[in-house]
């Protein structure tokens, strides 16, 4: 099955939490503390079940997700 | 190469004087009386491979022309005075981006939609800004087709040198007009635009732009231009002089109301009367200087407007009280009648001649 | 699998969160990327929230005063036909304020292309109506909701550009969910390859989200577009003259 790492830079996510709404494995939330700017960010909290589909990717207005291939990060 | 003459219309010659001067693209928006110009460019330009384009608009033309200048072009549009009132939220845009082009206003009487026989009235409009924002242009006032010509010509380099916009004021008689001209040589200048879009390869990239929101950014910007303006002040006054040095009585005036006024003072001299003509043909800035110098020798300045008075602010501005300042006007397309202006400097020299008696 | 294109400024945007212009603006980044035409882009901002667009696009910029981008676009294509040359405009200074620019350019057929963000309200002054305001839509200037009787209907941008003879292009997308975004990809990609052969004028639509100022969270202003914004303005490829002839050749 493909697979994917989905790399969410914490600090440029603006918490608008498109990406979690998007996932079609649930994986992504919103998290309990913010980041410098306020934002409670979007994290991964299961990365062993991202298919590696890039929606929360390509819905992030802020280019703060990219999805690296399992390969890519070992 | 031999000068030869030619007979033109005076929107005729400063068309050609454009495209000699390498202005490959013009845009505008029809209006009389300045339609000669883009008739002229809509039948040169293809033949020497340039850009005549007529916009939708005079807000379109002036836009295009920002976007021809921000890619480095020299361009030029041209209109007439409501053509010109909207057009002054681009000049103050590009005024504020500091790009280079030509602006041609061939003058009509106002306010509102006039008429079209030539007038004086955007005199304001012209020198102060018809836009919003602390911006200077370059007025240049030719007073007839070879200094449309001529000037166009200068206009193109001064407009590289400072990147600014440079207004060519005339007015409809002076377009109009068929006068013998020498067409103007190129004058070979060139101005490396390293502010120019061009893309950017191998380069960081370059913005050209009027918004400045970093706290600070925006006092700078206009310092930085009013910096450039003085400098301008200081290189640029310009004016022609006509038997002013002894003259009791000086004439200010430009363009068509300078040459009613020069035949005046011919009249006047042969009935005695010693009066000079001071023809400032930059507006902004204007030759005060020059101006006050003269003040201060003559017993009275009279201005010669095809309006109801706009200049003379700045022939006061200029003078500081060294002598009155009087006014002679018409408006609404009406010309200064040389009797007139005749008569109303024999009157000052009738009541000088009172006043002296009396004292 | 997915990287931030390179043509996208390693900055923090101004933007509000969920707002679409931060999608559309990594979608362009990412043509100039695959079509690697950064080098070669001047990108004409407008004015709206997008005035800012050249900050985070590593491309030359230029700024144009409100409704003036297609004009400004077209001098500088004029002079620089070398350049791609992209207006990119929301739909204020689109279809109220420099409608008739937005017009005349299309008729033009200039060789450039528009990306017009249409999210239904003036964002950067804080949310008044806009031309494409739907119908009942409540702005700070239609505070009862848009009244049609009085102030008109919503504005469609493509249909009306789709009546001109000399567009080569012209199609409307939206950035709603993660198919659209892919579609709306391919029209901008399309988009500018059309200018770069030279097809002439493309105008692509996108249909995108303002949650701060429709007063809804990121995802309810993500379902309000296809839930009402998409009904009015059908997303719909109008015109693509190149493949519509390259077909008739074909056959």
């Amino acid at each position: 099955m493909k697979r994917g790492i989905p790399r969410i830079d914490a600090e440029r996510c603006k918490g608008c939490g498109l990406c979690i709404s998007v996932c079609p494995k649930t994986i992504l939330s919103r998290s309990e503390d913010v980041n410098s700017q306020g934002a409670y960010y979007a994290f991964c909290h299961d990365e062993n079940s991202c298919i590696g589909c890039n929606a929360c990717a390509l819905m992030c207005p802020d280019a703060a997700i990219e999805v690296h291939a399992p390969e890519e990060v070992a | 190469m031999s000068k030869k003459t030619v007979l033109m219309k005076g929107n005729e010659a400063l068309a050609e004087a454009a495209l000699i001067a390498g202005c490959r693209h013009y845009f505008a928006y029809p209006i009389t009386p300045q339609n000669e110009i883009p008739a002229y460019m809509a039948k040169r330009m293809p033949e020497l491979g340039g850009v005549f384009l007529q916009a939708e608009s005079e807000l379109a033309a002036i836009n295009m022309v920002m976007g021809a200048a921000a890619g480095g072009a020299r361009t030029m549009t041209s209109s007439s005075s409501p053509g010109m009132a909207l057009k002054q939220e681009g000049i103050s845009y590009i005024s504020g981006a500091e790009l280079p082009c030509v602006l041609v206003n061939v003058m009509r009487g106002g306010p509102g939609l006039g008429g079209i026989a030539g007038a004086q009235g955007d005199y304001f409009q012209a020198t102060r800004g018809g836009g919003n924002g602390d911006y200077r242009n370059i007025v240049l006032a030719p007073g007839n087709a070879q200094e449309l010509a001529d000037f166009t010509v200068d206009a193109f380099d001064l407009a590289d040198e400072y990147r600014i916009p440079v207004m060519i004021l005339a007015d409809g008689f002076l377009g109009q007009m068929s006068e013998a001209v020498v067409l103007p040589e190129p004058t070979g200048k060139t101005f490396e635009k390293d502010w120019a879009l061009t893309g950017a390869k191998d380069r960081n990239k370059r913005l050209v732009a009027s918004l400045r929101l970093a706290e600070g950014s925006l006092e700078a910007h206009n310092l930085h231009l009013q910096k450039k303006y003085d400098s301008i002040t200081q290189a640029l006054r310009r004016f022609e002089t006509y038997k002013t040095d002894d003259a009791d009585y000086v004439l200010v005036a430009y363009g068509t109301s300078a040459r009613i006024s020069r035949q005046a003072v011919d009249r006047l001299r042969e009935a005695g009367v010693k009066a000079g003509l001071f023809r400032p043909t930059s507006l902004w800035p204007f030759p005060d200087k020059e101006l006050h110098e003269l003040a201060r020798k003559a017993k009275r300045i009279l201005t010669v407007e095809m309006s109801l008075g706009q200049m003379v602010e700045d022939v006061r501005l200029a003078v500081e009280g060294r002598c009155p300042v009087e006014f002679h006007g018409r408006a609404g397309g009406a010309l200064p009648a040389l009797d007139d202006v005749i008569e109303t400097v024999m009157r000052f020299e009738r009541e000088e001649v009172t006043h002296v008696h009396a004292s | 699998m997915y990287m931030r294109p390179e043509s996208l400024e390693n900055v923090r945007t101004h933007y509000c969160a969920g707002c679409g212009h931060g999608i559309i603006h990594k979608l362009l980044a990412e043509c100039l990327d695959e079509l690697e035409i950064r080098q070669n882009t001047i990108l004409v901002a407008p004015v709206g929230c997008a005035v800012l667009a050249y900050k985070y696009i590593n491309v030359d910029g230029l700024e144009a005063a409100h409704g003036r981008a297609p004009a400004v676009a077209t001098g500088l294509k004029r002079a620089r036909p070398e350049n791609i040359v992209i207006s990119y405009q929301g739909d204020g200074d689109l279809l109220a304020i420099g409608a008739g620019e937005t017009l005349h350019t299309a008729n033009r057929g200039e060789n450039l292309t528009v990306i017009f963000v249409n999210n239904a309200i003036y964002g950067m002054t804080g949310g008044q109506m806009a031309p494409t305001t739907l119908e009942g839509q409540k702005t700070l200037t239609s505070p009862y909701g848009r009244n049609a009787a009085e102030v008109g209907f919503p504005i469609r941008a493509c249909e009306m550009l789709d009546t001109l003879e000399a567009p080569a292009y012209i199609e409307r997308t939206s950035v709603h969910n993660p198919g659209a975004v892919r579609k709306t990809k391919k029209a901008i990609r399309k988009a500018l390859e059309y200018q770069i052969s030279g097809a002439g004028y493309s105008f692509v639509e996108v249909l995108s989200m303002c949650p701060t100022n429709w007063g809804v969270d990121p995802v309810t202003g993500a379902s309000w577009v296809k839930d009402a914004m998409i009904p009015w303005f059908p997303l719909k490829k109008f015109r693509d003259r190149p493949a519509e002839n390259a077909e008739k050749e074909a056959s």
